[in-house]
């Protein structure tokens, strides 16, 4: 039962660590709540789903529809952040907002109100041990989480552009001094963090085997909730904050006694992180 | 004759008006983002309807009382949110949306999914009064907060708040009480918020935990960004305009949605002062028609 619950929560925490990586970077070099984050990861799960249709191949799905979340990431940095960056804070949270309202109606008009089913073959097979049993889904979070990981990684810290990318985190205006180019250390930015949401998005989708329009809804604050947790713009320190979060919801849940909703323990446990440490877990004033 | 249908907007318009009049105190005047401000507008309204419901407190009390109530919230809540600041506060006050809606939800006291209901429109001269005197009852109570909101515009508060918004440290530097001013404006702004969430109980006659979640917080945000943050009349403007565009928008029911995020997203890219901000187009071409006007002369 303790392990059942501890690989629930690694699976689900994972998939937070997904939607919130991307979420985290975008803030480290922008310093924008990027809201429509969650729009993004529902775009990749309907982008897979309808590629998984016509293609009939899981893997394939999951590639399509991390490209799609990656392009539209990239438009929505190019055309609605990079022109307000002078403005206050407000500004692009606020566009955020009403990009990610925009978004919810535009899936639910253009691909209908109802859930979709999808039901990929994935073709790993379900693992037990004892009594202690991983779900193909499960496994298939944990395989694609843990190859993003290493790759994200291996790209911030074994690469030059991962280099420049941290440099401007810390000061875009000397890195740029450097002679590197803000704008397309930016973009990449965008690139990668979408794509991440992308992949969440195809791996819930297949996990709970649905996808609706709303589906960013609960994810979009959630995530807000985890990033704030870890320390805005700390990318371990948000890795590990999706890990507690995902494991206190299933621990939660599992073992309280009387109903607490559940999308409430992100925000309560927040709430009392912000209190002793104002920056969040591994953050830093 | 004014129609019931007509009546119910103007009420409800009047309603957010007051609500974004009251966020602009906290987030336009004394700079502090607050994306949780239907808790407070919840606050109000569920204070009011248990006291009128549960206890037998008449209208004309328990609508203070909510007020009362939703004030002493905001002094209480404003302590965790004195610790962070920016974009922490932003996410904290929305944190205190979810779990105070969470609280109306799941705890059997407050009604939970079922919401209270058996909320009446006040009594006066031994009668129930009217929808329209309701309205002008709501009118008035507006018009003395915004007097209020003038004054004290023109005295030391609204200095020190406009010093904090600008540069908070700069300002402690000078010698201002940034936390007693912080306090103060999640006081008033939580106050107000509070009368018109008893004023709406006692509209709705039936509130239910829903009507005061995030996404209240979102659409009162929305409109006081959307008029003009931090100008006196421009939340007033963006209530009544985005109160209204759902209501005159009702052919293209199935796309209002999208057109109002779309409309928002559209406004900050172009016009990000708001309708009635500094460097909107509205203000610089009545400018210039009244400069036009009084050159001509």
């Amino acid at each position: 039962m303790l392990w059942q619950q501890l690989a629930n929560g690694i699976s689900i925490g994972s998939v937070y660590a997904l939607i919130s990586l991307g979420l985290t970077m975008v803030y480290g070099i922008l310093r924008i709540l990027h809201v429509a984050h969650a729009g993004i990861y529902a775009l990749g799960a309907y982008v897979g789903l309808f590629s998984f249709k016509l293609m009939g191949n899981f893997w394939l799905s999951l590639i399509v529809g991390m490209a799609g979340a990656s392009v539209a990431g990239y438009f929505v940095e190019r055309f609605l952040y990079t022109p307000l960056l002078h403005l206050p804070r407000i500004a692009p949270l606020i566009v955020s907002i009403g990009l990610f309202t925009a978004m919810e109606e535009a899936f639910r008009i253009v691909a209908g109100p109802h859930t979709l089913a999808y039901n990929a073959r994935v073709g790993l097979g379900d693992l037990s041990i004892g009594g202690f049993h991983l779900t193909e889904t499960q496994i298939l979070i944990l395989l694609v989480t843990m190859a993003i990981l290493i790759f994200l990684w291996a790209f911030l810290t074994k690469t030059r552009t991962g280099l420049a990318m941290r440099a401007c985190a810390q000061d875009p205006e000397t890195t740029s001094s450097f002679g590197v180019n803000v704008n397309a250390i930016i973009a990449v930015n965008f690139l990668i963090g979408s794509a991440m949401a992308g992949a969440a998005g195809v791996l819930i989708g297949v996990y709970d085997n649905q996808v609706w329009p709303t589906m960013g809804s609960i994810p979009a604050y959630k995530a807000l909730a985890i990033v704030v947790l870890g320390g805005l713009g700390n990318i371990p320190g948000t890795v590990l904050a999706s890990l507690i979060v995902g494991l206190a919801e299933t621990f939660f849940i599992g073992f309280l006694a009387f109903p607490f909703p559940r999308d409430a323990v992100a925000f309560v446990a927040m709430i009392l992180v912000l209190m002793f440490k104002p920056y969040g877990l591994l953050g830093k004033a | 004759m004014i129609s019931g249908y007509l009546i119910t907007i103007l009420i409800t318009v009047i309603i957010y008006a007051m609500l974004a009049h009251s966020l602009n105190i906290i987030t336009g005047h004394a700079g502090q983002i607050s994306l949780g401000h239907a808790a407070f507008f919840g606050i109000g309204a569920y204070t009011s309807a248990m006291l009128y419901t549960e206890a037998g407190f008449p209208f004309w009390i328990s609508v203070p009382l909510a007020a009362v109530v939703a004030g002493m919230v905001g002094a209480l809540l404003a302590i965790p949110c004195l610790r962070v600041r920016d974009d922490f506060l932003a996410i904290t006050t929305m944190g205190i949306n979810f779990v105070v809606e969470a609280i109306f939800l799941y705890i059997p006291f407050f009604g939970g999914a079922m919401g209270i209901g058996g909320i009446n429109l006040p009594k006066w001269f031994g009668r129930e009064m009217t929808k329209p005197e309701y309205f002008i009852l709501i009118l008035i109570v507006f018009f003395l907060l915004l007097l209020l909101d003038r004054q004290m515009g023109r005295s030391w508060i609204g200095l020190a708040w406009a010093s904090i918004r600008e540069d908070d440290q700069a300002s402690e530097a000078m010698g201002v009480d940034v936390i007693r001013f912080k306090v103060l404006a999640f006081i008033l702004g939580s106050a107000i918020a509070g009368l018109a969430g008893g004023f709406y109980a006692h509209f709705l006659t039936f509130i239910m935990p829903q009507n005061f979640g995030f996404g209240q917080s979102i659409v009162v945000l929305c409109m006081v960004v959307f008029g003009g943050i931090g100008t006196r009349w421009g939340p007033i403007v963006g209530a009544v305009i985005l109160g209204i565009l759902p209501e005159i928008s009702r052919p293209i029911m199935e796309y209002r949605i999208l057109i109002y995020g779309v409309l928002l997203l559209a406004m900050m890219r172009f016009q990000p002062g708001g309708l009635l901000g500094p460097e909107s187009i509205l203000p610089k071409t009545f400018r210039r028609y009244v400069y036009l006007l009084s050159s001509s002369e």
